[in-house]
């Protein structure tokens, strides 16, 4: 616990429910900022939610087409969802660089990021391009409309994520660990750690239980 | 710097934001998330293709490690606990819950219902 001076007051009414405590004045800018972006995020979550329903009701309706146990590859799958997830990790520690003002591990766990995001899209594109080619576009059936409406829209959240990415690493370097930088990135690491949230949804409605016979 | 006065004031956590910790604790967090993850992950994979468990308990098990893992991701990477200085971003988070809950479940309610109701298409096409 940080707040050691407020610990008492904090464990005899934890929520502050019963005290009318005298108005501190607004909240920082860095709380402020990221709890408007933490709102946009669940907005955010909602809509995917909606793909999901989508998916959920259509993801039967193959006119005829290929079902999605005959064109998932789980290996792709696999390698996609470490990729994500070590990227989540490196984030996680570009943040604390950040935070600590340390520009070489910043830079560092950056790159990485942005490596592991590339691969991820560039195995997600080669996955697309591949149903396209084979015929199995979006326009086959329902379940395919979804399907691409899906996961494309994640990976489109994951490409506009890179560029943001590279943004923050131009912008740490023309600028350095400014008050305002520093609150973009804590935006931006919420923003990559909610993508990979919502990759967990897709790979285990999607991908897992679309594969099963 | 103004920015900087989080450490001391009285005030909530941002969202994303962890309590003071030494940066040996902090990524020691993150390690136990992506362990935690990594397992999980690892687990969905295995059971979505073996033979070795009851088969209709597969879809079942998906979801849970799905949201399981969705918990870690939450506890370990954006650091949302139940602490009394997180509480707001706790209720945001629930709310927007309760609508994902309320979309999908919907969804998947009705249209199923109204998919067993409905006369196969060949049968709608006669009766023109």
């Amino acid at each position: 616990m940080a707040m050691t001076a407020t610990a008492d007051h904090a464990r005899a009414d934890p929520h502050h429910i019963g005290v009318v405590i005298e108005h501190p004045g607004p909240a920082p800018k860095r709380i402020v900022t990221a709890y408007g972006f933490w709102i946009f995020l669940l907005s955010d979550i909602v809509m995917f939610s909606c793909f999901f329903a989508a998916y959920a009701v259509l993801s039967g309706q193959t006119a005829g087409g290929p079902k999605g146990a005959e064109i998932f590859e789980q290996r792709n799958v696999a390698i996609e969802t470490v990729c994500l997830l070590l990227s989540s990790f490196t984030c996680g520690m570009a943040s604390i660089a950040a935070d600590v003002r340390n520009r070489f591990w910043f830079y560092l766990g950056m790159t990485v990021t942005c490596v592991l995001g590339l691969i991820f899209l560039a195995i997600e594109f080669r996955e697309f391009a591949d149903l396209v080619a084979r015929g199995y576009g979006p326009s086959r059936s329902a379940f395919l409309t979804a399907f691409f409406s899906l996961v494309g829209c994640h990976g489109l959240h994951v490409s506009a994520g890179i560029l943001w990415l590279l943004t923050m690493m131009a912008q740490v370097l023309a600028k350095g660990f400014r008050a305002d930088i520093l609150r973009r990135m804590m935006c931006f690491a919420l923003f990559w750690h909610a993508l990979d949230i919502i990759w967990v949804a897709v790979f285990s409605v999607v991908y897992l239980l679309g594969s099963a016979p | 710097m103004s920015d900087e006065t989080h450490l001391t004031a009285h005030h909530d956590l941002a969202p994303g934001e962890e309590e003071q910790l030494s940066v040996g604790a902090r990524i020691l967090g993150y390690v136990v998330g992506l362990a935690l993850a990594l397992l999980l992950t690892a687990t969905s994979f295995f059971i979505a293709g073996t033979d070795l468990v009851w088969q209709p308990s597969i879809p079942v098990a998906l979801i849970v490690l799905a949201i399981a893992q969705m918990g870690v991701h939450l506890v370990f990477f954006l650091h949302i606990t139940t602490g009394p200085d997180n509480t707001n971003n706790v209720l945001a988070l629930a709310f927007g819950l309760l609508i994902v809950f309320l979309v999908v479940g919907g969804t998947v309610w009705i249209m199923a219902h109204l998919n067993a109701n409905m006369p196969p298409m060949d049968q709608i096409m006669m009766r023109q």
